[in-house]
């Protein structure tokens, strides 16, 4: 379970009518099965899933808050809590595994002083365990945002999160 | 005409080793140079080899380049595109013979054993462009369907050829389509798993990053035997640049009237949408993935019906995953005789596998079915690398088994990986060597699956929970052989009593490993000892006293004030102490902090 973090959600005026711009494209695709793609657009706008955004989503689609949350809760993809600016993800996918990406992971979460799937109390740094990437030729690796690191020690991992100043 | 083609792997792999800064930079030097017209730049899919990305290879000399870094392209754009002199010290060294002649890549250890066919155009052609794929007996298949065959001509060849599925469980392909044809519906459907959420594989993937139009165009085919005008591919939102290659590729084959309607100026009509998903392993169990393409929470249906019965929406629907839709095209083209002539009895064709783990050649390879583990792990991947000896092979993921050692000659078809207590699952091929802990590798596997059950079934949710708690037991040392006992019956009660192939098949690391390993369980339980010295709770640091040469460094370091010791005499490490950081261990310049 992770931490709780009590970030007041502030959300802009913009971002709202973004949001709902998005679903009603969706809507007119008249498709059945808006939920995901809904969910996906809004953590694209907002970051996560706050349980305001969730009552909008629920309220356009028409259907209970509820159900929005069972969906939501349901996917790893989704976050009901902020990322940090900057997004480590360690690959514990098998290849990785066995090539030690385990004390990698470790030694962020001891680092950082958070878990897997938490957020440092400035927002800097959230950490997730991912699954396999799929450069396992890179064994094994992390990633900060769009920046991925092969062949990743325990030693480097340091000197890494040190490039992340601001 | 191009007098020379430069073909820069896109896969994954190599674009994360910063392959498309590599393209970048090479295009940059083509223009700048006014070479545009007689140098081609190409991104490609995988070539495979991922071990030594980032790949590109120069036609006409066939030069392999690899681990080639954005400070090479200079180097390799002035030797070899303006000069004609190929810059040896970049090739892949297995092509390169003795005289300093380039061998052809087929000739290479990795690529010798493989026979390409769901893999064929990756690495060869562009995936964003359908000109390239049209080149390469593109959209034929489909013309030679709709124009000369029936729908049950189509299903004919298909169930001739013998075509397993290559998600998983291996179901006929042309029987799963002849019961959805059979099946009476006004609107049925065609789906593409490319949910591909086994650790460690990644062959669709590859697939839809380097060769998208087979998959757009097996599926078109696939719609036409069973009487459906939509389709969808339910695909990892993990996987943009996938995503976004399928993408293009769609709206290419819509341009090019090879998706929408009249296809061919034919009645058949047939379009497609992509659904991305959002990070759930169950979504890979069929009735899952549909009720998440629905929009719901993606937990399993109970069969029957069948898909093919009351699928997506409740309609008949067919479901295949990506490499065994790869296969399509070709089957229709070249003839079910041809594809079964490829692999053993029951097992026709090829399997692409992700090999991964301590191996080598780390990458994406395509062989005919009834290969030997060990031409696989030795002749293509090369061994374990540092002299390590190799322990066991891992197959089918979270719902696979281990390969020991002394199974190595097994040839790998769907049915002797399940007689050896293994599955074939998608093709992910995990390599361990003797640095590796059996019980640990279970209990990865089942801490994946503790995490993925979906919980609707209590056998799954709860019932893997209690076994990931008493693998954990194993390897803090506090279980009884009693508990050994007790951890089998268990699995087999999951086994039993769960709806979906996730619960099913959730026990399989745990059975495989104390069939083929349990005299690592019991030493781990009766010695409290971890043979491979990876359980931490059962490890113990040890400074060597011959080796120590009493610098302090260890003991100035360690955290918890475990290591005492005079300057310049051996030190010692108090285990009482000692938390096992291994940080000693990572500081000693002399070797001389071993694990006992």
């Amino acid at each position: 379970m992770a931490k709780k973090i009590d970030v007041p959600f502030n959300g802009t005026k913009e971002q709202e009518e973004k949001l709902r711009a998005e679903l009603a494209q969706l809507k007119k695709r008249g498709d059945n099965g808006l939920m995901i793609a809904a969910l996906q657009k809004a953590q694209d706008i907002y970051g996560y899933l706050p349980e305001a955004v969730q009552q909008i989503i629920a309220d356009e689609l028409g259907v209970s808050l509820a159900e929005v949350y069972g969906v939501a809760t349901f996917y790893a993809q989704f976050s009901l809590y902020p990322k940090g600016r900057y997004k480590i993800g360690v690959c514990l996918g098998t290849a990785c595994y066995v090539k030690g990406s385990g004390d990698v992971y470790r030694k962020i979460c001891d680092t950082l002083k958070i878990e897997g799937g938490q957020c440092t109390d400035d927002l800097k740094f959230s950490l997730d365990a991912t699954r396999c990437i799929g450069c396992c030729g890179l064994a094994p690796v992390m990633t900060v945002n769009d920046d991925v690191y092969g062949k990743v020690s325990a030693e480097e991992v340091e000197g890494i999160l040190a490039k992340y100043t601001d | 005409m191009f007098r020379s083609h430069i073909l820069v792997c896109g896969g994954t792999g190599c674009t994360s080793g910063n392959s498309m800064k590599v393209y970048d930079a090479l295009v940059d030097r083509v223009q700048k140079a006014g070479l545009e017209n007689e140098v081609h730049v190409t991104k490609t899919g995988c070539f495979g080899l991922c071990a030594y990305g980032p790949i590109m290879i120069v036609y006409p000399e066939g030069a392999f380049y690899s681990q080639v870094k954005v400070e090479d392209v200079d180097e390799i754009f002035n030797e070899h595109i303006v000069k004609g002199r190929i810059v040896t010290r970049l090739l892949y060294k297995e092509t390169v013979g003795e005289d300093g002649s380039i061998k052809a890549l087929n000739d290479t250890n990795f690529y010798k054993k493989q026979h390409r066919v769901a893999l064929r155009n990756c690495g060869v052609i562009n995936p964003e462009k359908i000109e390239e794929y049209i080149a390469y007996d593109g959209y034929e298949a489909l013309g030679k369907v709709l124009t000369e065959m029936t729908p049950q001509d189509v299903i004919d060849v298909i169930l001739k050829s013998g075509l397993r599925g290559r998600g998983g469980a291996g179901f006929p392909t042309g029987r799963k389509w002849q019961f959805a044809k059979n099946s009476v519906g006004n609107k049925k459907y065609v789906c593409c798993n490319a949910d591909e959420g086994d650790p460690g594989a990644f062959m669709d993937r590859s697939i839809l990053e380097g060769d998208p139009h087979a998959v757009i165009e097996a599926m078109a085919i696939a719609a036409y035997a069973i009487g459906s005008d939509q389709g969808y591919i339910y695909v990892r939102a993990e996987y943009p640049i996938a995503v976004q290659r399928l993408t293009i590729a769609i709206k290419q084959a819509r341009e090019y009237g090879l998706l929408g309607k009249n296809i061919f100026g034919t009645k058949f009509n047939f379009d497609l949408d992509i659904r991305l998903g959002a990070g759930a392993f169950v979504c890979g169990e069929e009735t899952a993935l549909m009720t998440s393409i629905e929009g719901h929470r993606g937990e399993p249906r109970p069969r029957p019906p069948f898909p093919a019965i009351k699928g997506l929406f409740g309609k008949p629907t067919i479901l295949n995953n990506v490499e065994t839709y790869a296969n399509i095209p070709q089957i229709i083209l070249k003839g079910a005789d041809w594809f079964a002539s490829m692999g053993t009895e029951k097992s026709r064709g090829t399997k692409v596998f992700a090999l991964g783990g301590k191996i080598h050649n780390t990458g994406l390879v395509e062989i005919p079915m009834g290969t030997t583990m060990r031409e696989i792990i030795y002749d293509i991947g090369g061994g374990c690398p540092n002299g390590k000896k190799f322990k066991a092979a891992q197959t089918g993921g979270p719902s696979g088994g281990c390969i020991p050692a002394h199974l190595i000659d097994t040839p790998i078809d769907y049915d002797n990986l399940i007689k050896i207590g293994s599955m074939m699952g998608s093709g992910g091929l995990i390599v361990m060597d003797e640095d590796n802990c059996m019980v640990d590798i279970a209990k990865f596997f089942l801490e994946f699956t503790v995490d993925e059950s979906c919980g609707k079934c209590t056998a799954c949710r709860i019932g893997t929970k209690r076994l990931y708690e008493m693998l954990c037991k194993v390897t803090d040392g506090t279980a009884t052989m009693e508990d050994l006992d007790k951890m089998e019956e268990l699995c087999y009660y999951i086994k039993e009593n769960s709806l979906c192939g996730l619960g099913q098949t959730a026990p399989n690391p745990v059975l495989s490993t104390m069939h083929y390993f349990r005299d690592e369980y019991e030493a781990h339980v009766r010695d409290k000892r971890c043979p491979a010295g990876v359980c931490k709770k059962l490890l113990r640091y040890q400074i060597v006293a011959d080796k120590c040469k009493g610098c302090t460094l260890c003991a100035r370091n360690c955290p918890v004030g475990a290591i005492t010791g005079t300057v310049k005499e051996p030190h010692v490490i108090d285990p009482n102490k000692c938390i096992k950081c291994g940080v000693c261990m990572e500081k000693c310049r002399f070797g001389a902090v071993i694990k006992a």
